[in-house]
């Protein structure tokens, strides 16, 4: 461990903040919601590197792999999704699809 | 040196973070995002996981934001004039939880500082294989399992509609 695990987990904090901030002030658009998605979870994926080189357990890698695997697929169906509202409805803007038939 | 490494790196994440989630303009938001994604590579490689940083650059920087640019240029909202950002009354709920949260966190960290520096550990790819799949062996059949379904359910969704 190069640095303090609290730096590290301060570093995720922020991240995590930042992620979740481009989510609720871009809740217009379907894509930027996902964007923040994406940096939360980067953020969760360094908490537990950081801890696993802090404690010195491969484990936290694991379940790295396991967040990284959890993330592709969500993208793929999330973007699947969109394309096809989009197909339907010619907008990304979430407030649109509010209703289930249409 | 390596600690000056992550500070550098650790900074260059929060710049291009928050460049990404305040730019107008999808494309330069995806390509700010791949470079905060290297540079968090760069700091896993520090901490002693270079299998999670190579992933972490081919799975992330590589796969998934290629996928989000195909999908903004396919639905053709590459352009900066038609998008409209988040005016200041969207932020402001953002700005109030995110300070919040920054508070609690800094308040947390400096009131119990146990500076204990643990020697520095490198996982090569054996150690980690090792542990994923003897102990672990379950949850790679999951994700398998789950990739599946998302290939699926990603193929039915896409699919065109039947003249």
């Amino acid at each position: 461990m190069i640095v303090p695990l609290t730096h590290v987990l301060f570093l995720a904090g922020i991240i995590f903040v930042m992620g979740l901030a481009c989510a609720i002030a871009w809740r217009s658009n379907v894509i930027m919601i996902l964007i923040g998605i994406e940096i939360m979870l980067n953020a969760a994926m360094l908490a537990f590197v950081g801890g696993g080189s802090h404690w010195r357990l491969v484990d936290g890698q694991v379940f790295s792999l396991v967040i990284m695997a959890l993330t592709s697929s969500e993208v793929s169906l999330a973007l699947s999704m969109v394309v096809y509202l989009h197909r339907r409805k010619k907008t990304v803007n979430a407030d649109e699809f509010s209703e289930m038939k249409g | 040196m390596e600690q000056t490494f992550f500070y550098i790196l650790a900074v260059v994440v929060l710049v291009a973070t928050l460049l990404a989630i305040t730019e107008r303009h999808a494309v330069h938001a995806i390509v700010y995002l791949a470079t905060s994604f290297f540079a968090l590579a760069g700091i896993f490689y520090l901490l002693g996981a270079p299998l999670v940083a190579v992933f972490e650059v081919i799975i992330y920087a590589g796969a998934i934001m290629v996928l989000f640019l195909f999908v903004i240029m396919m639905l053709d909202m590459g352009q900066p004039e038609k998008a409209r950002g988040p005016s200041l009354k969207e932020w402001w709920p953002a700005l109030l939880l995110g300070a919040i949260i920054i508070g609690a966190m800094s308040t947390l960290f400096a009131t119990n500082l146990p500076e204990t520096l643990a020697k520095w550990s490198y996982t090569d790819a054996r150690q980690f294989s090792r542990v994923l799949f003897q102990r672990y062996g379950v949850a790679v059949e999951v994700i398998s399992l789950q990739l599946l379904f998302a290939l699926v359910g990603a193929l039915y969704l896409g699919r065109r509609k039947q003249p």
